[in-house]
Parts: C-alpha cells; structure tokens; sequence
C-alpha cells in the first residue's frame, strides 16, 4: 500500500457504494451462527472488553461486524485484522444484543480461504491433520520417549477416514488444486 | 456418585510439546481412583481448523465422540481448547437437529453415527470439581502447600460461551481457585485475571499476544504471586515457554514458575518433583519448594 492510500484510508469517512457487495450480505447472513449479525448496533461493547483490541492498533471487532453488515467484501477479506481474533469468546457473552461476534469472524475467515487466502500457519496446521491425524508433526523421538516417561504409546489416527472427512467438506480443495 | 472412568483426550500440543502435564495428571488421577481408558483412535478436536472451514471442524470433533459413544465413557481431556470444541459441538448437535443430520450425512461416509445424549465431556478441573470432589482432594493431600501464594489463569475455552460450556462463572470464576486452596496454597486475585493469554494467534501476530501475555505476567508478579497455575498446554505455552521471549521484548524480568495445576496438586499429595516432571518446565521451579517444605 503506497503512502497516499494508506492515509486516504485513514481519513476517508465516506464509503462508497462499490465497496459494498449485496450478494455477500446476503450470502453471510445466511451462514448458521451469523443471522443475528443486523442486531448489531455498535454499541462498541465487543471492542472495549476484547483483550486482543487492547494490544493492538488496527483490531476492533466492532467494525469487522459493521463492515459485515454493509457487506465490505473486498476490504474485509483482505484485511490482516479477520486473523487477530483469538476466539476467547468474552465478546460473545457480553455482546447486549447476542450477537456471535466470534462466529462471525469465522464465517469470513472460512469464505477468505474459499477465495484462497489463508495465513501459512492454517495450512501447515490442516495439513498436518490431514497428513498425520496430529495438529502438529510429533517427532518420532518424542514418541519413543513416551515408554521411558511411563506413559502409555499415542492413538493412531485414522487417515483413511480423515482424508474421507476433508473430502466430503472439500477442505483445502484450491490448496491441493495449486500444488 | 459418577463413576471415575473415562476416556483420555490427549489433543495435539500436550503430546507434541507438553508432556509434563500428561504426566503430572496421570499420576494425580491414579491416586484420586480415576481409571482412564486410551482412545482407540485418535484425531484432532478439530478447533485449529474451525478458521478454515467450519464443517471440518465439526465433523472431526463428532468423530471423536463416536469413539466415545461406542465405547459408552465420557470423555476426559487436559486441553481446555479440546474440552470447549468437543463440549460445544457435543451439545449442539444435541440441540439441533438439523444440523445433527448435517453432520451425520457426512460421517455416513466413514459409516459413523453421532447419537447424542449418551455421553459429556468434561476437562479435568471440571471432572475433579463435579466427580472426584473437592473433599475427596482434600484428603489426599499429605503435604499441604502452606505458605505458598500462587494466581491462577483458567483458559478461556472451559468458561465461554457460556451458554454452551455452562461451567463456573466466566467473570468471577472461583473453582479452580478452590481447588488450588485444597492444595494449602493461597491464590491471589490480580488484574485482569479472565483475559485470554493471547496463544491463538501465534503465528499471525506474534507481538499482539506477547504483549498480552507479558501484561498478565506483570500482574501476577505485582500482587507478589510465586506462581501462576494453569490448565491447558496453550495457555502454559504462552507463560512459561515464551516467558523469556516476553521478558525481552518487554525488557522486564518476571521469573515466574509456570505450574500446571496437577504438579501443584501432585506435590501436595507427596510426589516427588522428579514424579511430577518439574525440571522439563522453562522457568525455574525449584525455587518454589524450598516455600512449601
Ligand atoms: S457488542 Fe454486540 S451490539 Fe455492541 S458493537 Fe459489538 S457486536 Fe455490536
Ligand atoms: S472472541 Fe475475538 S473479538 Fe471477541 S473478545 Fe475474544 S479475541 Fe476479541
């Protein structure tokens, strides 16, 4: 982003209508979780009890649910921000009009991977269950060394009906299609 | 009174990095009479995904409560991230039908079928408050901690949301504490004590919740905690590997011994702290037996 955008995106206050996308207003509404989403009356509760807002300068989940509602498409996709909730979930049970604050960035996150964006630290976590059952590759060493610990040997996983899952939800679908 | 058998739910992390809290719970456990029976198979809860796609998430986790169903035990896990995932999905498909079919129609591929109603997943605090109990704790202690003062850090994920966790009171939670003073220990209250540690979004942002983590840190130590208590390998991540890291991008020293809550409980019951695995924490925790003997 040059300078001048950077700025122009600081100070303009004015939204244009093509910013705004119809069809993915709708298309987010309809996404269990997310309806409540037009009760949002940006109180700004969310944003003044969210523990990652208070360490960050760009993160308010306040505007991620009024860009929501305006149906931002473009803005909200691409924007670092849709990655910094830490799912904690005080928003959530503070939020006075019970709306799924947490849902809804979840259901925008899963549409940025559908278009193809999605943070390495997601697909190297997918593809390890996918390739292992594991979220995370768990040396060989450290198994062995399960039996001198006392402990008992780690479940296998069943990666036969794992790939099966991951094929019925087409996860990762443009990630196989790149390589 | 509940019957203290279930099925173990390693998750991913403690296996990965943090075997001294697999190995202080199945000692304490043993003790406290809970038999635990291994998964038969195993894969991930599923949460680390939720991000990417939604039905992925919930069609792992309601594999793993097959297994369960099959096996008619509830489910027991150290991970409050495995608990929050299992316990939220169990109880909406539960709740809703429809998306109970949804589910289903997609584990018919691996000819599985979530039931419901048959079994509950509990993290091991919730198991030792609503199972074991709180007296049965007490008595098992042959060396109380007196004189220790620790702080605690819940995990967010076994108290929010809580219309689906439904444990404890999520802006004053107590029970961890209680079972902290069953120890001898006292727990101290500090500042901004149910934040979340931030642990999530390692890998987005690393600054975000280091600087999170790294306030905690700081309010625990000024309340003049020896210790911070934890029940989940995220959260112990967050505190005790990447203290160091946190002291140095704050430039400030904490030098506070991270336990899990089984070691606490485990040197009150007279483990050893070799039995407890002690020396495989970050920061130095020896310090703090000199306090309780
Ligand atoms: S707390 Fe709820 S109503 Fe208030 S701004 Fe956030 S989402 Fe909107
Ligand atoms: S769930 Fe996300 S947005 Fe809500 S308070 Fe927690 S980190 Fe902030």
């Amino acid at each position: 982003m040059s300078e001048k955008q950077a700025n122009s995106t600081r100070l303009r206050r004015v939204i244009k209508m093509g910013d705004l996308d119809p069809a993915f207003k709708r298309e987010i509404r309809e996404i269990p979780g997310v309806e409540k989403i037009n009760l949002c009356f940006q109180c700004g509760t969310c944003t003044a009890d969210c523990p990652i807002a208070r360490f960050s300068e760009i993160y308010s989940p306040r505007k991620i649910m009024r860009m929501t509602q305006l149906g931002m498409k473009k803005k909200l996709l691409s924007s670092e921000s849709l990655w910094l909730c830490a799912a904690c979930f005080t928003c959530v049970d503070h939020c006075p009009q019970g709306v799924d604050i947490a849902g809804v960035v979840r259901a925008l996150r899963n549409i940025a991977v559908r278009e193809g964006i999605i943070p390495d630290v997601f697909k190297e976590l997918t593809d390890n269950i996918l390739k292992t059952g594991y979220a995370y590759k768990i040396p060989e060493l450290r198994k062995k060394k399960r039996t001198e610990k006392g402990l008992p040997p780690l479940p296998e996983a069943n990666l036969e009906d794992v790939s099966k899952l991951f094929d019925v939800v087409a996860v990762f679908k443009a990630k196989q299609e790149e390589e | 009174m509940a019957e203290l058998k279930y099925l173990m739910f390693l998750g991913c992390v403690i296996p990965y990095r943090i075997s001294s809290y697999e190995i202080s719970a199945r000692k304490v456990l043993e003790r406290l009479g809970v038999e635990l029976v291994e998964m038969p198979e195993f894969n991930c809860c599923g949460l680390p995904i939720d991000s990417v796609a939604h039905d992925a998430m919930l069609v792992l986790a309601a594999r793993n409560l097959c297994l369960a169903e099959e096996k008619n035990l509830n489910i027991l896990t150290l991970c409050t991230g495995c608990a929050g995932t299992l316990r939220k999905v169990n109880k909406s498909l539960e709740a809703d039908k429809k998306l109970k079919e949804h589910v289903n129609g997609h584990l018919k591929e691996i000819g599985m079928e979530f039931k419901g109603g048959k079994i509950v997943v509990k993290h091991l605090i919730q198991a030792l408050i609503e199972d074991v109990s709180l007296e049965k704790i007490k008595d098992a202690v042959v060396k109380p901690l007196t004189g220790l003062k620790v702080a605690e850090h819940n995990g967010c994920h076994i108290l929010r949301p809580a219309k689906y966790i439904g444990f404890d009171d999520p802006e004053n939670p107590v029970l961890l504490k209680r079972l902290i003073e069953a120890t001898g220990a006292e727990c101290l209250d500090y500042m901004y004590e149910t934040d979340c540690c931030g642990a999530p979004i390692i890998g987005v942002n690393d600054k975000i919740p280091l600087y999170l983590a790294g306030d905690k840190l700081r309010n625990v130590k000024s309340v003049d905690a020896q210790a911070l208590i934890t029940v989940c390998p995220f959260c112990h991540m967050m505190f005790d590997i990447n203290q160091p890291r946190i002291e140095r991008l704050l430039e400030e020293e904490f030098g506070i011994p991270v336990l899990h809550y089984p070691q606490l409980l485990g040197l009150a019951m007279g483990f050893t702290p070799q039995e407890l695995a002690l020396e495989e924490l970050r920061v130095d925790a020896t310090k703090l037996l000199n306090v309780s003997q």
